[in-house]
């Protein structure tokens, strides 16, 4: 008892120490002065709070562990599963936004954008096992590319899509080669610098990029060049709906949007779930568990690493240029530490190298903000505990990766 | 090989013949560990060369050192352990397939080929070695003699000139030493592969050698036959008279 009073009392001053100046002053106006007034009640509560807490600590920890065995167990990842569900909830995707609300379509995109990161990420982090804080970089990259691509030289979607992704590809690889050398934490912040600098350069470079305004009246998708739009941008050029004789409704928009983001999500699925098979796939799990035995049976790291870097970074090329459509314009705001952050937790929630679980994941984490809106201020603190509930219960994700790729049949 | 102040290996000079089985023997600290790994390529020797076959290797990264045909096992077995016994022998062929991204992409018949082919090896490898029915289990689940086969599997599927064993025997049983003898033999006789190995076990150190090499603090005490070494005083006074 004597341990454990004296461990709640320093949690109690520590919480004090970290209440004080968050909550426990105010700064007020006196008249014409600004003087800081202290809240020494909310300190005192807080104190009180964590001492007792502490105090208790065995006896609420009771109620976690029940929790932890009473949930449900979770299957690993269904293997490479039936041709035919697959081809079922493909169709079901398809036909789906026909008949759905436009909100509704509207969250679905965004997660399909979200998926092609989280899958490209799946491939840095899941896959070789380099912890990469810095994705959003590549993202900013991808969708900035498209944007500058119009804003200078005209450039449409299609046209512009494949150059995204190769620049990307570029920024991955040139990016790649200074961090190899480097192992778990000093690889995370170097990446995580990398993705800043790349956001402040964007910032910054006021004549090319917009600087802090970015670039707006970036076109959408069209349709086999035929534009999708309520009236013809170019004189003359008829619309989709004019050649086919509709009429033009906004859902449509939507629906085309949404469309468009499955075809570039199924393919960002298909291409990953190929080169996890390829030896550029077993290379980079082979690297992941030991770098070393990896060197003495011929293997290259640097050129592994490279190659995952680069290619997920060509993904998140294809998931900015994409966004950058979708939302008709880019700037720096949309490509902070945040994004990063968040397409990792898809990635370590879904279940490290899982494509099922990480789409799954994308799912999870980009709609529930949506519908939980009234807790819009409590978002990240809800967010946080997601994350911590998760590693108490299941760390290795939702789905963790069904293992193994290939097997020997007698 | 000097790190810092300490001087590891002290003017060390061997050959290793084809088809030679070239053990180097010494006690804990001596030094051996370290010239295993200047000649793998894993540490960059700060004085002295290293040539395979007439062509200079010294300071060669230990990647570029395997693909010359110079492989090595681990004291301490490093497998990839949550990848498959399969897997493993698998990854081991990486120079071997088509690693190529267009070709594995589009499932182009080179890229099929060579992977059936990698398959077949891999299959040979784990009748080989009689692991075939652990194909599919976990590399880490295996038993640790098991694992130790594996790992010299591993080695041999990338059709190695130099097999370098880092204490092949530590932590095997009576038995599995004696096939590990055999082993050795039958991969040197079917195979024509050298084997530089380190070892304490000195019952098959004198039972598979062509040649021994004593070492001691960094240096050599001598280097001979079995029955060289055996009845060499320096030898005996040094390790053997300590066992």
């Amino acid at each position: 008892m004597q341990i454990s009073f004296k461990n709640a009392f320093i949690a109690a001053i520590l919480t004090a120490v970290i209440v004080t100046p968050v909550f426990g002053l105010h700064l007020t106006r006196q008249g014409a002065q600004t003087i800081m007034a202290p809240n020494w009640n909310i300190v005192l509560i807080a104190m009180a709070v964590v001492f007792v807490g502490q105090l208790l600590r065995p006896w609420l920890a009771l109620p976690f562990k029940a929790l932890r065995s009473a949930l449900p167990v979770l299957p690993a990842s269904p293997a490479r599963g039936n041709k035919w569900i697959i081809a079922l909830a493909i169709a079901a995707a398809v036909i789906w936004p026909f008949f759905g609300g436009r909100s509704s379509v509207d969250i679905a995109t965004l997660v399909l954008i979200y998926v092609m990161l989280a899958l490209g990420l799946n491939i840095v982090v899941g896959f070789a096992g380099l912890l990469d804080l810095g994705f959003v970089g590549f993202y900013a990259v991808g969708a900035y590319t498209y944007a500058l691509l119009y804003h200078w030289a005209g450039w449409g979607f299609w046209e512009a899509l494949p150059l995204a992704g190769a620049m990307s590809a570029l920024f991955g690889f040139v990016l790649g080669f200074p961090v190899l050398r480097l192992r778990g934490d000093y690889l995370a912040i170097v990446t995580l610098g990398f993705g800043e600098i790349i956001r402040l350069l964007l910032i910054n470079l006021n004549q090319f990029t917009g600087g802090p305004d970015g670039i707006s009246g970036v076109p959408k998708p069209t349709v086999f060049g035929m534009e999708m739009a309520r009236r013809s941008s170019q004189e003359g050029v008829s619309t989709f709906h004019e050649i086919l004789g509709w009429t033009f409704n906004n859902q449509h928009m939507v629906v085309y949007l949404y469309l468009m983001a499955l075809l570039l999500a199924l393919i960002t699925l298909g291409v990953s779930t190929r080169l996890i098979r390829m030896p550029v796939g077993r290379a980079w799990e082979a690297l992941r568990e030991d770098e070393i035995a990896c060197r003495s049976l011929g293997l290259n790291p640097t050129r592994i690493k490279l190659s995952a870097f680069t290619l997920g970074a060509m993904f998140a090329g294809f998931g900015g240029a994409f966004f950058a459509a979708r939302q008709g314009l880019v700037n720096p705001e949309s490509f902070t530490f945040i994004e990063s952050a968040l397409i990792l937790a898809i990635v370590v929630l879904g279940g490290m190298g899982s494509q099922v679980g990480v789409i799954l994941a994308a799912i999870i984490l980009t709609v529930l903000p949506e519908l939980a809106r009234e807790f819009a201020e409590y978002r990240m603190l809800l967010f946080g505990l997601v994350m911590v509930l998760m590693m108490m219960w299941r760390p290795q994700g939702l789905l963790p990766m069904k293992r193994p790729h290939r097997e020997l049949k007698s | 090989m000097r790190f810092g102040g300490l001087l590891a290996v002290d003017s060390v000079a061997f050959d290793v013949r084809r088809d030679e089985v070239f053990a180097i023997i010494g006690p804990n600290g001596a030094g051996k560990t370290t010239v295993f790994n200047c000649v793998g390529g894993f540490y960059k020797p700060t004085a002295g060369t290293i040539t395979m076959d007439g062509k200079s290797i010294t300071g060669m990264p230990s990647h570029n050192v395997a693909r010359q045909g110079l492989v090595r096992t681990f004291q301490n077995v490093r497998l990839f352990k949550q990848l498959t016994v399969l897997e493993n022998l698998l990854v081991a062929q990486h120079t071997q397939v088509e690693t190529r991204l267009l070709p594995g992409l589009l499932k182009l018949k080179s890229y099929r080929r060579a992977e059936e082919e990698a398959m077949d090896r891999a299959a040979e490898w784990l009748d080989f070695m009689g692991l075939r029915e652990f194909a599919n289990r976990e590399a880490g689940n295996l038993a640790y003699g098991h694992q130790r086969r594996l790992e010299i599997a591993r080695c041999m599927i990338t059709k190695p000139r130099l097999l370098m064993l880092d204490e092949p025997a530590a932590g095997l049983n009576p038995q599995e030493k004696r096939d590990l003898q055999g082993l050795i033999d039958r991969l040197r006789r079917e195979f024509g592969v050298a084997v530089l190995l380190i070892e304490h076990d000195m019952s098959l150190i004198m039972g598979i050698s062509d040649r021994i090499l004593v070492m001691e603090h960094g240096k050599t005490i001598t280097t001979g036959t079995p029955e060289q070494v055996q009845s060499d005083e320096r030898v005996i006074k040094a390790y053997l008279g300590e066992e």
